[in-house]
């Protein structure tokens, strides 16, 4: 209610600002200049001037003859003074101020404001109760924290996942990596740090997130996590069998109730039986319902269109990266090479591209 | 409920305005003094108005309430609190508001203290300013709107641009908009003379402390900001040839040529219509560079379409206003009377002088920062116009200039004598020529063409001082007459001495830290020391630092002369993490009007800092240059006295030159 109080008083204000002239008659009017009085100060500062010597006697009458004719100028056209009141335009503008100022000012503020939303500074948001802020705060506050703090382990080590699960990948690298400076390191975290910078680089296990899990397995050989993602990682680097022979060897040592058994299985059977490469850019749903002979046709398909469009026109670096990376999903190392060599050659001639062409294979993994 | 109110009260403004721009017309065409007045308490409402709703956005700030999203995306609750402030301005919105708001306080300030001028006038100047603000206030509410919320708000903001967390960001901005913005008065006013059809001596009297203080404030904002990127950017430079400091260098250059041609029109009646051509383009280029920084075209032509809906309004709001002005102009020019006559060798001449250099100076520097942009539009090529185009344009046109500085005040109006002025300039000559033979002895390396240039700004320099001296015919009466004349000469006379004298003196900066400067870059570790004209610099060692919303990489270099220290200098690296992003903080250390300066580079893995270490030889007269210059226009704009130009009577009968 304070609001539209506060909103009726501005209001009035304004309309009184119009209305105020209005009422004043015209004996206000009587309160300005006129060119005549700037003449006839001129001709004061030149008697001024002439008397203390800055200009000579004959300067200055020829100046007093020249402010004189603009004076004389000045005095023929004079402003005509105003006339007498004019009330019905007057009555005019004093109705527009007391009631289309008011509706011109709602009709434009209404659309664009938000008069039911208070405010709300950040003192006053502190004080409540930490259960009603949402996650986002509660990351923020941690961050804030950790800024202060930049030592402190744990709290980098519980705020890792959580950015990792909200999809700030390239954060919570950076906090898995504070974490192990911080809180110790350890084969689980070295897992967990390699699969965000996996995540982040799109699915890809990069050259840096593949010694992440190397490390881990070093300090546990028994890690599942990084022994799964070093079997992905072979596979992707156009090994299938020793993908196999890593997740065979995760299999034989876990236990039957290990929770990712069933995946591991899966992975397996897709590496050792059909030779499934993944899809390499959506389609997915799509290729869910067709037999595995249909799906590798499809994918062949939809990989060699690239390839021929990209001959065509080679301007276009991401698709030259989409194919590289598909050949390497297939398994297929050399075609892999042979398009990494073809693309340099299509954009070779712009060193923007060449440079964004090997960024891109940097992060595939692939020397730049 | 401050943000609302705040909101409201800008509305509130936009009807203020409308009304401001039409009631007090219709008030002149019924010769209505009361709705005539209307522009003038309206004006004050508005101002009112507008500067609440400036406050509002302020206090959002400090209270760091994100449920505004300008303040959640340019604020942070860590920010110091000057940063808190300032950031209202650091960002789009809250610098457009800034604008309006100046916009209103100047027109404000004409509605206050405009009690000499005629009622019609006043009333046509007010509209007119009303007709600019409108415009603005409806981009403002449209396109860029400060007061929008956020239902959810967020915690934390996004922090300020780093670059900008500085002392600049206070001072840079709103002078920087005084100047853009003062100068539509002087466009207002030049609107309203030609919509009444009248102009004479008088309104230049009217319009000349306006002009005058648009342009002190113009002047001052542009040194600072050079400043300001000197030590900040970290690359040791203070002019780029960017196109958006070219944007501030355009109204200067036009502001400069009003400010003398608007001269000629108070004391001899002359030149009218070229000054009022000239206060439109001098506003029309400060629109120009509103336009050219606010619209994102300049980064690239492209990022106009990141948001077309800004770049079209005040592309729009540019059409309207410049061609609606020029139209007014070629439709309202032909009526206006012809004004005094002069020779062409006179005071009024070589002011004339002046303003076609001056103009054909802007007119290089807008072709130089528009040509790429046209080019980019037209064919796709991206060009860059960079220093050596204007060195070889812009370089030329001021040598003449220059010269020709010291003569203008010693030509009388009317009919000047040439040959006498000269005479009476022997003896900064004299002074000049000494100066480049020592200059010529002393230095042994550097561009041939440096001595010459720190003469002729010598020569500048002397030649004020000689008019004034003249003036007050030092030497030649007694001294106690001498002291006498010089109390009653108007302070104008000694504006013009400062402003003439401070381009010499920003010359001299110039040429010398151009020719002179020395640099060394170095990978320097703890204990390394460098050694740079005569400065011996050793790194000491680096050290973190927590500050209150960034982490620093302290460096300490110890400094000495000839063996001597003479302090230490700790220049370092800052990380602000919100944006991700980082800044060099240089260190300067002043020696007299030289400096050292160094800023670091980036840092390697064994420890070694990238430093540049420079020696800028008398780098601070660029900026005391147009402190002087602007001390020259406070002088001036004090002066209220009457100007007038007392004409030479002719000896003999001479054929005269109209004046336009």
């Amino acid at each position: 209610m304070t609001l539209w109080f506060v909103f009726a008083m501005m209001t009035a204000a304004a309309a009184f600002a119009v209305l105020w002239p209005l009422g004043r008659g015209s004996r206000a009017a009587l309160a300005q200049g006129t060119e005549a009085t700037v003449y006839k100060d001129q001709l004061a500062e030149v008697d001024r001037d002439a008397e203390l010597g800055l200009i000579g006697p004959a300067e200055a009458s020829a100046a007093r003859v020249e402010i004189s004719r603009r004076l004389l100028a000045s005095d023929e056209a004079e402003r005509a003074a105003p006339v007498a009141a004019r009330r019905g335009p007057r009555r005019a503008v004093a109705l527009f101020a007391l009631i289309g100022l008011p509706v011109l000012a709602l009709a434009i503020y209404l659309p664009l404001g938000s008069p039911l939303q208070d405010d709300q500074p950040l003192t006053a948001r502190k004080q409540e109760p930490p259960q009603s802020q949402p996650l986002d705060a509660l990351i923020a506050q941690v961050e804030a924290h950790l800024e202060k703090n930049p030592t402190d382990g744990r709290g980098w080590a519980v705020l890792a996942p959580v950015l990792a699960k909200t999809g700030r990948l390239p954060d919570a690298v950076r906090a898995y990596r504070n974490a192990i400076t911080y809180a110790g390191d350890s084969a689980e975290r070295r897992a967990d740090l390699g699969e965000v910078i996996a995540a982040a680089a799109g699915g890809v296990i990069t050259d840096e997130a593949k010694s992440e899990f190397e490390r881990a397995v070093k300090l546990n050989p028994n890690e599942a996590k990084a022994n799964y993602f070093l079997g992905l990682a072979a596979e992707q680097d156009g090994r299938p069998k020793d993908a196999a022979a890593t997740w065979r060897g995760m299999l034989e040592k876990a236990g039957q109730d290990a929770p990712w058994r069933p995946m591991v299985q899966a992975q397996l059977a897709r590496v050792e039986g059909a030779k499934m490469p993944d899809l390499p850019e959506g389609a997915a749903a799509a290729a869910q319902n067709m037999s595995p002979a249909e799906r590798s046709a499809m994918i062949q398909g939809m990989v060699d269109k690239l390839a021929a469009k990209l001959k065509q026109n080679g301007d276009d670096v991401d698709g030259w990266l989409r194919l590289v990376r598909a050949y390497m999903v297939m398994g297929d190392a050399e075609k892999a090479k042979g398009a990494q060599a073809e693309a340099r050659q299509a954009v070779s001639g712009n060193a923007e591209r060449l440079k964004q062409l090997n960024d891109g294979l940097k992060n595939l993994g692939l020397d730049g | 409920m401050i943000a609302e109110a705040g909101h409201y009260a800008l509305v509130l403004a936009l009807a203020l305005a409308l009304i401001q721009s039409t009631v007090p017309l219709l008030g002149a065409r019924l010769n209505d003094a009361a709705l005539m007045n209307v522009s003038r308490s309206s004006a004050l409402a508005q101002f009112l108005f507008v500067g609440a709703s400036f406050v509002a956005l302020t206090w959002l700030h400090v209270t760091s309430d994100f449920s505004v999203l300008n303040v959640y995306e340019n604020s942070h609750s860590m920010k110091p609190l000057l940063y808190k402030i300032t950031g209202v301005w650091g960002n789009h919105e809250g610098s457009m508001l800034l604008w309006v708001s100046i916009l209103a306080l100047f027109g404000a300030l004409v509605a206050a203290f405009g009690n000499n001028l005629p009622l019609s006038l006043r009333a046509h100047v007010l509209a007119v300013q009303a007709w600019i603000a409108s415009a603005f206030y409806l981009f403002i509410l449209i396109t860029s709107n400060p007061f929008v919320r956020i239902a959810n708000p967020p915690i934390e903001g996004r922090d300020l641009n780093p670059v900008l967390q500085d002392i600049g960001l206070a001072v840079h901005p709103p002078m920087l908009y005084l100047g853009y913005v003062g100068f539509s008065i002087s466009f207002s006013f030049a609107a309203a003379a030609l919509l009444e059809g009248r102009l004479d001596a008088a309104w230049a009297r009217w319009v000349r402390p306006w002009t005058l203080m648009a342009w002190i404030f113009l002047t001052l904002g542009i040194a600072m900001g050079s400043y300001w990127a000197y030590y900040e950017l970290g690359w040791g430079g203070w002019w780029f040839w960017d196109p958006v400091e070219n944007a501030s260098l355009m109204p200067w250059l036009a502001g400069t040529a009003l400010l003398h041609s608007a001269l000629v029109m108070e004391k001899r009646n002359a030149l009218k219509v070229w000054t009022i051509l000239l206060s439109i383009l001098t506003f029309s280029l400060s629109l120009l560079g509103t336009f050219l920084v606010r619209s994102g075209v300049l980064t690239s032509v492209h990022a106009f379409a990141t948001d077309p809906s800004r770049g079209v309004f005040i592309l729009a709001i540019l059409c309207v206003f410049i061609g609606g002005s020029l139209s007014l102009f070629a439709w309202r020019a032909s009526a206006l009377k012809q004004g005094g006559l002069f020779a062409p060798i006179s005071r009024e001449g070589s002011l004339v002088l002046n303003n076609l250099f001056l103009t054909t100076a802007c007119a290089t520097v807008f072709v130089g920062t528009l040509y790429p942009l046209a080019l980019e539009v037209l064919t796709g090529d991206k060009i860059s116009v960079g220093a050596p185009f204007f060195n070889l344009t812009f370089g030329p046109l001021m040598v003449p200039l220059l010269i020709a500085v010291p003569f203008g005040p010693l030509l009388a109006w009317k009919r000047g004598d040439l040959i006498a002025a000269s005479q009476r300039l022997i003896a900064a000559g004299v002074v000049a020529l000494l100066a480049v033979a020592v200059v010529w002895a002393w230095t042994t390396r550097g561009a041939a063409l440096a001595p010459l240039a720190i003469g002729l700004a010598v020569f500048v320099i002397a030649g004020a001082l000689v008019d004034v001296a003249e003036r007050i015919a030092l030497f030649r009466t007694a001294p106690a007459i001498s002291l006498r004349r010089a109390a009653g000469l108007p302070r104008s006379a000694w504006g013009t001495l400062f402003a003439h004298a401070g381009l010499g003196v920003a010359l001299i900066g110039i040429v010398c830290e151009t020719t002179w400067n020395s640099e060394h870059i170095a990978a320097m570790k703890p204990g390394d020391s460098a050694k740079v004209a005569g400065y011996e610099f050793k790194f000491d060692g680096a050290t973190q630092r927590q500050g209150p919303n960034y982490r620093e990489l302290l460096t300490k270099f110890s400094v000495s002369a000839d063996g001597r220290a003479i302090g230490a200098m700790t220049p370092s690296k800052r990380t602000f993490t919100t944006r991700g992003s980082s800044t060099t903080e240089a260190a300067l250390m002043s020696r007299g009007v030289s400096q050292l300066y160094i800023s670091l580079g980036d840092i390697a893995a064994d420890g070694a800092v990238t430093v540049r270490i420079y020696h800028k030889p008398f780098v601070l007269l660029i900026w005391f240059g147009p402190v002087l210059m602007a001390l020259g226009g406070l002088l001036s704009l004090s002066d209220r006295r009457l100007r007038v130009g007392a004409p030479k009577p002719a000896r003999a009968p001479r054929a005269l030159q109209p004046a336009e």
